[in-house]
């Protein structure tokens, strides 16, 4: 089918009646004759916005204009100079926001698919051999804490720099959000695991099942275990709660819950696994970004009959990037917009049986930007679900900061750090991603761990002896 | 791959046995209170056991387990010295705060008499006078009397069915106690939700400050889960990152006891299905002829027999 050089080429994917049932990645992918002709489509820009728009500054004409001369190896080098998560980042991106917000193409029509083809690049190379190897020509040893997409990020920078690593990560498996939170549907776990696998082809190491505060203290790692700097990159893995009643009933779980039992523990396949993971027949999934978007759409694979969003505000307001509400509106996902949740309601066995909501209408912008959601009186109703999930954010973890003296966070619990260097208030430690931010973008982390690599380096420089 | 190395393991009775874990670094880090996640292998589920007890010299931490469902029935069956665990993280929790109690009633019901034990050791070290009070459903389940007769001041020994010890529930052990002591301070008290109840109840009246280890359902361990929240008064606590001890005195133990059932029909399919395939036909060479020399049955009988 001829496509239109002023539309971007459509990702292919699997039908939605068919994949709303299972957890087999729903976009296939480019083929060689896909990418070719949507990499025709970009301009060449002399002053390339697309890149200053990406957080760790691909040089994204260059590589689109080595995937048009299908020259994979130079495209996929030039990728990997700037992100060493491209397979995930092309995947995952809200591109939308980014890069392909500032494509001049999109100032009369769609932009380049610029994250279609970052992902093409990067799955032909992971069909090749993997080429890196250990470059450790510097005697410090740096240590990061979280293996999450803004450590992953900044060890592999630091190996490219060529220190020697050690990743620390308190789960079981490396990859943090990308392991736990995003479901198999969207981002297959044999990705995460090539990319993790590059970078311990790069010398990095990485050690599982150790909690930073507990099972090592932090300043152990400078004092006894000979550190130079560390990098946390621990990430807002705590999840919140609405405080509305009815919400310790059975059947309510955070969102956090519900994706670790099934992603990590991979509970969706229970009990070939023994993590118990199940959902009743109607599932709402309580907010409206990307972790909703990915708990709602998992409920329809888990089983339910019907799966809801329930969001005070709009569709307008919602955080979600643009590729998964798509998808999950095909999929069947029920949304219901301006619907507040007031009340989870007890079936008198301890159990769910519905969640009382309201109706809202759209006020005056708030603090946030946003409109302000305003209860309508009187427009009470009960949705009748079996499960409740909560999907309203998440705030930094702190277990660190309470077992770590000296690192000063501010009042949402958020690691307080340099802008531009990640520097905290402790010498040498270095933070970034969702540790500082608060629950951002998996690019946004990677940038921030790109970018603490390169100041831990010249730190290094500067004072190449710990002062600790 | 020798990490979490399983160094000495002891039987109690059928269904408790101790395992001894090699983990240098836990061993020195860990405190009183404190518990670990385990996992037994990939495809298993991360399970919370509390640190009954750690070896600095050794390098070594010590759980005590109660064989109850498919998890811990399999750890039973599989876990021998020298073999590993797949996955160990810890030492996870706030440490029991010992501050400098002056009469301390240690309260052990089961399983959670081995929790009890690092505390009572610490609050011993400590200064204070203790009581331990153990509490057991009959004598041959009873272990570590020895190790809380060294441990403790006064000890008082329960059975349900009067087989050793005291006759009776652990509440009437802690009703002994308190008759023979005007004095008691401060109790900590650690077993099934039923039992922790029981005693905050005891303990009410006197006001007596009651700490409890809760044991609900979790996942991570770390606190980003929130599966293991728990209601303390009128707050809602993440067991793991804020407990695992609480004041008894505000934990809403039914809403504790509710919780803990949210999984109850796939935690028996899960044991089911492995306990099914655990009673497939072995192959003969497998089998050993019994002590009393009676041949074994024929393979095929027994798998026919379910």
């Amino acid at each position: 089918m001829p496509v239109k050089r002023s539309d971007k080429t459509p990702m292919p994917v699997h039908d939605a009646q068919l994949r709303a049932h299972d957890f087999v990645e729903v976009n296939t992918g480019y083929t060689p004759a896909h990418a070719a002709f949507e990499a025709e489509r970009c301009l060449r820009c002399q002053d390339a916005a697309c890149v200053d728009g990406c957080p760790v500054n691909i040089p994204i004409p260059d590589f689109i204009h080595a995937v048009a001369a299908g020259d994979m190896p130079k495209a996929a080098q030039i990728l990997r100079g700037a992100n060493p998560l491209p397979s995930i980042c092309g995947r995952v991106c809200p591109q939308e926001n980014q890069c392909e917000a500032q494509c001049h193409m999109l100032k009369r029509f769609n932009p380049v698919a610029i994250g279609h083809l970052e992902r093409f690049v990067a799955d032909w190379e992971r069909t090749q051999p993997v080429t890196a190897k250990p470059n450790i020509t510097r005697k410090e040893k740096i240590a990061v804490i979280g293996a999450g997409p803004s450590g992953l990020v900044c060890a592999g920078e630091l190996a490219r720099l060529g220190y020697s690593v050690t990743v620390y990560e308190a789960l079981h498996a490396p990859g943090g959000v990308l392991r736990y939170g995003i479901p198999e549907f969207r981002l297959p776990k044999s990705v995460l695991d090539w990319e993790i696998g590059v970078l311990k082809a790069m010398g990095v190491e990485i050690v599982c099942n150790v909690v930073i505060g507990r099972t090592i203290k932090m300043d152990d790692l400078f004092e006894n275990m000979g550190y130079a700097a560390v990098f946390i990159g621990t990430g807002a893995g705590l999840p919140q709660f609405l405080g509305i009643p009815g919400e310790n009933l059975n059947g309510v779980m955070s969102a956090n819950e519900f994706l670790t039992r099934m992603n990590l523990m991979g509970g969706y396949k229970f009990p070939e696994n023994d993590t118990p993971m199940k959902v009743g027949k109607r599932v709402a999934v309580i907010g409206a970004g990307n972790t909703a978007m990915d708990a709602v759409r998992s409920s329809l694979r888990l089983g339910a009959e019907a799966a809801y969003i329930v969001y005070r505000r709009s569709e307008k307001e919602m955080g979600a990037r643009v590729e998964e509400y798509h998808h999950a509106i095909e999929e069947g996902v029920d949304f219901r917009w301006l619907t507040n949740p007031l009340e989870v309601v007890d079936d008198g066995n301890g159990w769910v049986s519905g969640l009382k909501c309201q109706k809202m209408k759209l006020g005056e912008p708030d603090a946030s930007g946003r409109a302000r959601p305003i209860p309508i009186e009187g427009s009470e109703f009960v949705l009748p679900v079996d499960n409740v999930v909560l999907a309203i954010g998440t705030t930094p973890n702190p277990l660190l900061t309470r077992t770590t003296s000296g690192l000063m966070t501010n009042k949402k619990g958020c690691l307080v750090a340099d802008e531009s260097t990640g520097l905290t208030s402790k010498a040498l430690v270095f933070a970034g991603g969702d540790a500082v931010t608060g629950a951002a973008t998996v690019i946004l982390a990677a940038g921030a761990g790109k970018r603490s690599a390169q100041a831990i380096h010249e730190a290094l420089q500067q004072a190449p002896v710990a002062a600790h | 791959m020798s990490q979490f190395e399983i160094v000495s393991r002891e039987d109690f009775s059928e269904v408790t046995y101790l395992l001894e874990v090699r983990h240098p670094q836990m061993a020195r880090a860990a405190r009183p209170g404190q518990f670990v996640i385990v996992m037994l292998n990939e495809h298993g589920e991360r399970i919370p056991l509390t640190i009954a007890d750690f070896d600095r010299h050794r390098g070594t931490i010590t759980l005590v387990i109660q064989a109850v469902g498919k998890t811990t029935k399999q750890m039973q069956q599989e876990c021998r010295v020298g073999t590993s665990l797949f996955g160990l993280v810890g030492p996870m929790g706030i440490p029991t705060h010992i501050g400098k109690p002056k009469k301390v009633l240690c309260v052990g019901g089961g399983l959670g008499v081995a929790p009890v034990f690092p505390q009572a050791r610490a609050l011993k070290e400590a200064g204070a006078y203790v009581i331990g009070i153990l509490g057991f459903r009959s004598k041959d389940l009873i272990f570590w009397e020895d190790k809380f007769r060294a441990a403790c001041d006064e000890l008082i020994l329960c059975t349900n069915d009067g087989s050793a010890g005291m006759k009776g529930l652990i509440t009437d052990g802690i009703a002994v106690a308190l008759a023979g002591h005007a004095d008691v301070d401060e109790c900590v008290a650690i077993g099934p939700p039923v039992m922790m109840k029981a005693c905050a109840d005891a303990t009410r009246a006197r006001r007596i400050k009651t700490m409890v280890s809760v044991n609900p359902i979790m996942v991570d361990g770390t606190g980003m889960c929130g599966g293991c929240r728990v209601k303390v008064g009128d707050d809602v606590k993440f067991a793991c990152v804020d407990g695992p001890d609480f004041d008894g005195h505000l934990v809403d133990f039914d809403d504790l006891m509710t919780r803990l059932r949210r999984f109850t029909p796939e935690e028996k399919r899960a044991e089911q299905r492995w306990s099914d395939s655990c009673r497939m036909p072995q192959p003969p060479a497998m089998r050993k002829v019994g002590e009393d020399g009676l041949e074994l049955p024929d393979p095929s009988e027994e798998a026919l027999g379910g």
